[in-house]
């Protein structure tokens, strides 16, 4: 496995000699994952290469066949979706799960709304969510219009800002930039940024070099539900990442790679 | 010229930002604002057309008559609501109301006091209601099958319990809570006003109205918030249940009676009475007072037209006329 060293810093979540078998198939073997609190890790790999199952391990889909999973520095156990919130994982799935006949306010308190004299207190679920909106510099017109009527950027915001309800140490984020156009995926990423200096752990998965480059401290990639490897973003090149997430170092853009650099070796050699 | 503002992020904890508001121009172009005011607007609408038609449609006591007959199907309305609101139907809400009407009956006939007869009537449609619930919920039968299964059954059920005889019910509390009125407005019609109020804070002011809605909007979403969308399909089947309870105690009260005989009328009315109210039958979105306005407005043109001396053959036609139009608005609805 190749390792790029990165700085040392006290995790806020760690998985270790992580396991999980669905029958015959075995989806992950032996996976490590290691986030620090203000610290972006991108999980990056193939499809088939068990990203999925992995967010479903921590956000507690699924319990781990073996291994360990250390939160806020003791040993934890995730039995459903609700205790990995109530220990301060949050994860925001690909589909964002928000109903777009609600408005913002009543999707970001679903199912966990506050409440006086037994009835919602709409005005202090409407100042949180501001406040909540205003941490992430989202860029939302209203609290009151209905889901539908926002784009996808801001549907993103609206489940990022839902997964920091209850204060969570821990934010995944699967695919957050899928299907989104430029200016919103920069929306998003921006977000990102918000959450790092909020000084959460973020667990970013994309399929986008780009965008894992652009927002992330170190890239773990995971291939056939091993670690593959892990480098410090700074000092990667999209070709190591190609070649870490193949298994291949003969691909298209390492090949482009040493042409660009061949060609620029012929420009600057003597006439 | 049309314009559109909206309210910018408050800099301050306490200022409360508006939604957006659109022109009114806008609004009135667009036929999905017209659906969700359909039932008030075509209920003034009737009113002006009818009152200019026959003088005696808004007298007092043509008014008072209107309202009585529009007690129980506000309340069926009502009940009928919370279903709708999820993406289901109760097809059963008729004859659930029939099935606790001859429950009172038959309780009262066996010496029990007129309170506790209600109760039991209340009682049985909440109890028919939890059990169609926990099959659509728990069971995930679909809901137009296990409705329709238990229109059948309770149609029978009231049957089988009255022998197919109605039995008539003499006790003058229920007398004076059939007669008597706050001024024009009967003791029935306070009583449907009451469960509309109620319904509306529980809809739209309680943590269950929430999850109702979402559960109409996105099942998944619902569900992946921690949602148990099985345990609110059962308990909006129950609440329409609880209506038809109530709807039951209203029928013996207003016919002096309990009438074995299936009251289909009802189920088309109530269901017509959603949908103009504008109501989604997609779920996901509801309210309270387009139905106790549609219920109004089909009570009112039952009687318009009978004060007006159309045959009432014909008013089935003018009904389902009303409600194809009121369907099709709903179509532009966001």
């Amino acid at each position: 496995m190749t390792t790029a060293a990165a700085p040392v810093r006290e995790s806020v979540l760690s998985l270790t000699g992580i396991n999980k078998r669905f029958g015959a198939v075995q989806a992950l073997t032996d996976v490590h994952l290691d986030v620090a609190a203000g610290e972006v890790v991108a999980l990056v790999g193939d499809n088939g290469a068990g990203k999925s199952t992995l967010v479903k391990v921590i956000s507690g889909v699924y319990q781990p066949d073996e291994g360990d999973i250390t939160f806020a520095g003791r040993k934890v156990t995730v039995g459903g979706p609700s205790e990995a919130q109530a220990l301060g994982i949050a994860t925001v799935f690909q589909d964002l799960a928000l109903c777009d006949n609600l408005d913002v306010v009543a999707n970001l308190f679903l199912g966990q709304e506050k409440r006086r004299g037994g009835l919602i207190d709409e005005v202090e679920m409407e100042k949180e969510s501001w406040r909540l909106l205003r941490t992430l510099s989202a860029k939302i017109p209203s609290v009151r219009i209905p889901i539908a009527g926002l784009s996808g950027g801001q549907r993103q915001t609206v489940a990022i800002a839902r997964s920091l309800i209850g204060n969570p140490k821990v934010v995944m984020l699967d695919e957050p930039t899928a299907a989104l156009g430029v200016a919103q995926t920069a929306e998003v990423l921006n977000l990102v940024e918000r959450l790092r200096e909020n000084g959460l752990g973020v667990i970013l998965i994309s399929h986008n070099m780009a965008d894992v480059q652009a927002v992330s401290d170190r890239i773990a990639v995971l291939r056939l539900g091993r670690n593959a490897a892990e480098f410090v973003t700074k000092e990667t090149s999209t070709a190591e990442l190609v070649a870490a997430i193949t298994g291949a170092s003969d691909n298209v853009v390492t090949a482009r790679a040493a042409r660009t650099g061949a060609a620029d070796g012929s420009k600057g050699g003597p006439a | 010229m049309t314009t559109v503002t909206h309210a910018a992020s408050p800099t301050d904890e306490s200022t409360q930002p508006s939604p957006p508001t659109t022109g009114w121009r806008t609004r009135l172009k667009d036929p999905g604002s017209w659906a969700e005011w359909a039932a008030p607007l075509g209920f003034l609408v009737m009113v002006l057309i009818f009152q200019s038609l026959n003088t005696t449609f808004l007298s007092l006591g043509n008014i008072e008559a209107m309202l009585a007959a529009a007690a129980i199907l506000i309340v069926l309305a009502t009940g009928q609501t919370f279903t709708v609101a999820t993406g289901g139907i109760d097809l059963a809400v008729a004859s659930t109301m029939t099935f606790s009407a001859i429950i009172f009956g038959t309780v009262f006939a066996a010496g029990a006091p007129v309170g506790v007869a209600m109760l039991a009537s209340v009682a049985a449609g909440t109890g028919f209601g939890l059990v169609q619930g926990l099959f659509i919920g728990r069971g995930r039968i679909t809901d137009f099958i296990v409705t329709l299964g238990g229109f059948s059954v309770a149609s029978g059920l009231a049957l089988v319990v009255s022998d197919g005889q109605p039995t008539t019910i003499i006790d003058r509390f229920l007398l004076r809570f059939a007669t008597g009125s706050v001024w024009i407005i009967g003791y029935p019609v306070l009583v449907a006003v009451l469960v509309a109020v109620l319904a509306h804070v529980v809809l739209f002011h309680t943590r269950f109205g929430t999850h109702v809605l979402a559960a109409g909007g996105s099942e998944e979403a619902a569900t992946a918030t921690g949602i148990s969308v099985a345990r609110v399909k059962t308990a909006v089947y129950t609440i329409s249940g609880s209506c038809a309870g109530i709807a039951g105690v209203l029928l013996v009260a207003r016919i002096g009676a309990d009438e074995p005989a299936a009251n289909t009328q009802f189920l088309l009315n109530c269901v017509a009475a959603v949908v103009l109210g504008g109501v989604a039958l997609v779920g996901g979105r509801a309210t309270i007072v387009g139905p106790f306005f549609g219920a109004l407005l089909l009570t009112g043109l039952t009687n318009g037209l009978t004060l007006v001396g159309v045959s009432q053959y014909y008013q089935p036609v003018a009904v389902g006329c009303v409600v194809v139009a009121a369907a099709f608005l709903s179509r532009y609805q966001k």
